[in-house]
């Protein structure tokens, strides 16, 4: 309940911007403290120094942490070896930029929605215009970050999780690989090259997993058109069902918080 | 200690010479063998591509792709509740399993919890998907080492689970009844007591497959010793699930990370094997289908009343954020990566399957095997090749 809701704007180093409980509200203003993922993210920074770019803890949940893209190789071999997080999770790649196809809906809520978002959000285009994106957790600079997940598996009970995250530079569009480090991040290299076109310098082999080999194009970012959705209208629109006014009133006024009532 | 003379030396040089004469001299070359992508041993389309030298396995090379569905674009497409029909087409055969990873990210990042009953229910139909889902793989066990007899009783009792889930849900393999919030409906009338004697028939199961495996030299010669990983190796290539557990590494998401489930409240253990070899894989696997029915019963006695339902918006709007959510599936660690910006179509899913790592070291594990037990190899990493390709 408490601090899923911070938005990107809220990020810093320590995260005591996240919304606080509601208990805890009056008592620390600063809101609680995860202090095992700190004291995690503390040994990330002390061994990667100025490496660490940035970082976000969302309390008793998980950790994020921003790395600079020269210090990508390092900082998996810091929690693979330093930190122990051996078991390796996954990676992939994120393309922050909006879909300059809208968001390719067309159901009868999504027209609903959207008229009412251009009527009250110009400046969201002049951003989506512009050359900075909006970013997630731990912040970013560049339009692809790659991210990968890797976890402590130990004791029962002092298992942790984290999300290490890095901007791709934009010119180069490459980072070290990671393949020395964790064997398994072999496929999601390759994965992540063909979907995002992302180069992973070292890698020994980074052939398509997936598409034909010449294929034109990386389907994962944004500005692939998804054709099926442009060609016809996406069968869901008859998934809308009207619900008893009355009921749906008594939702929009008890969820004041996300409820959006568009119905009415 | 006694010197190694000159001459000593020279016999032995002359020696390892002449036998490298001979070895040259019946040089083969090597041999390219092409397994798949419609190899019966495969169950789906995986292709092998593996380097011979004679009956050893030099290099093998799996190639995956020709069921790559673009689940993570089309996810971007679609609204939170019209995504769980997507990727409960992941892992086919434990379907209800792969809704609950992409649901408890979503309640994560919306801030809601399902109430007391939902989480019971939710729990009780995870764990029937995955007994579903390991009967088949019991049964199919056999099939990849020659014994057919335990694939049909493995259909016949896998139907009377698929019957339940079918009775609660309305499908066999695609329940698509998990939502935000909650389930979309209620158990019916007198469920519960006929669950309970659905696992004792998969008890019985479990024990006849006992007998027919466990016995069995040909399937301990086939199986012990074949397809070691140990478990650092597995932990690096992030090996999951039966599979992790089976190289003695004790780690279990429902015991290690419950959030959104009951587990906690259950009387049950997590097997491990210190083998890590494809007897070890089989026999954890085994025995998780039998404490699954024994978590079933104890669910089936303690679910308790109330609201099935959550109260949640009408129309879900995801808060920005992000979340990684992880269970513990039928096949190993799922976790769905949501980043959503506050829409009603998440921003971007990855998705974390479990085959798809577990897949990935085959080129590591089938070098240097014998032919024949690429195939016992690969049924006891058992995937589904909907869960790699996503």
């Amino acid at each position: 309940m408490s601090d899923q809701n911070a938005t990107p704007e809220d990020n810093t180093e320590l995260d005591d911007t996240a919304a606080p409980e509601p208990e805890a509200a009056v008592v620390e203003p600063e809101g609680p403290k995860d202090e095992a993922r700190e004291a995690i993210l503390g040994r990330f920074v002390d061994a990667l120094g100025e490496a660490v770019v940035d970082s976000h803890i969302v309390v008793d949940k998980d950790l994020w942490i921003r790395v600079s893209a020269d210090a990508w190789h390092e900082a998996g071999e810091v929690a693979r070896n330093a930190l122990q997080a051996r078991y390796f999770g996954f990676l992939s790649a994120i393309d922050w930029m909006p879909s300059p196809f809208g968001r390719s809906m067309d159901s009868e809520v999504d027209r609903l929605l959207e008229a009412k978002d251009e009527a009250q959000a110009p400046e969201d285009a002049a951003v989506s215009a512009g050359t900075s994106f909006e970013h997630g957790f731990a912040g970013g600079e560049t339009r692809f970050q790659v991210f990968a997940r890797v976890a402590h598996i130990g004791e029962q009970g002092s298992n942790w999780g984290v999300t290490l995250k890095v901007d791709v530079p934009d010119d180069s569009l490459a980072l070290s690989t990671w393949t020395k480090v964790y064997a398994g991040a072999d496929w999601h290299e390759r994965e992540a090259h063909e979907m995002f076109g992302i180069d992973f310098t070292g890698h020994p082999a980074l052939r398509n997993m997936y598409l034909p080999t010449g294929f034109e194009g990386h389907p994962l970012r944004k500005d692939f058109p998804l054709l099926a959705r442009h060609v016809k209208p996406w069968p869901g629109i008859v998934d809308v069902e009207q619900m008893p006014t009355n009921e749906a009133e008594q939702l929009s006024t008890e969820e004041s918080g996300t409820a959006e009532g568009a119905d009415s | 200690m006694t010197a190694v003379t000159d001459r000593q030396k020279l016999q032995y040089i002359a020696a390892k010479a002449a036998d490298a004469r001979v070895n040259v001299e019946l040089e083969t070359e090597g041999m390219i063998l092409n397994m798949g992508p419609q190899h019966p041993a495969t169950h789906g389309t995986l292709r092998i591509v593996a380097k011979l030298d004679g009956e050893q396995v030099v290099a093998a090379e799996p190639i995956a792709g020709y069921m790559h569905r673009g689940y993570e674009k089309l996810t971007e497409v679609r609204t939170y509740p019209q995504i769980t029909a997507l990727v409960n087409r992941i892992d086919w055969l434990g379907s209800f399993a792969n809704e609950v990873p992409f649901i408890l990210a979503s309640e994560q990042l919306m801030g809601i919890e399902a109430p007391p009953r939902a989480q019971w229910i939710r729990t009780l139909l995870f764990e029937m998907s995955r007994v579903a889902n390991l009967i088949l793989f019991l049964g199919d066990m056999g099939v990849q080492l020659g014994a057919v007899t335990p694939a049909f009783y493995a259909f016949r009792d896998r139907e009377f689970v698929l019957d339940q889930i079918e009775a609660v849900t309305g499908g066999r393999f695609h329940p698509n009844f998990d939502r935000i919030g909650g389930l979309k409906d209620d158990l019916p009338k007198g469920w519960l007591v006929e669950t309970k004697n659905v696992m004792n028939k998969v008890r019985s199961f479990c024990d006849e497959i006992e007998g027919l495996f466990m016995n069995a030299e040909i399937f301990a010669t086939r199986t012990r010793g074949i397809g070691v990983i140990p478990a650092d190796v597995a932990m690096q290539y992030g090996l999951s699930g039966a599979n992790a557990r089976a190289s003695g590494i004790d780690w279990d998401l429902r015991r290690d990370a419950p959030f959104g489930f009951v587990y906690p409240e259950l009387d049950w253990k997590v097997w491990t094997h210190p083998d890590g070899d494809s007897f070890a894989r089989f026999w954890v696997r085994l025995q998780e289908v039998r404490e699954s029915t024994k978590m079933i019963d104890q669910i089936c006695d303690g679910v308790p009343g109330g609201p099935i339902m959550a109260k949640v918006p009408r129309i879900i709007k995801v808060p920005a954020g992000e979340a990684y959510v992880a269970t513990e599936n039928p096949l190993g660690e799922m976790g769905f990566y949501v980043v959503s910006k506050g829409e009603l179509a998440p921003f971007r899913v990855k998705i974390r399957s479990a085959s798809f790592n577990n897949v990935s070291i085959t080129p590591w594990l089938l070098r240097g095997v014998y032919v024949p037990d690429i195939i016992t190899i690969l049924a006891s990493l058992y995937f589904i090749l909907g869960d790699i390709d996503r």
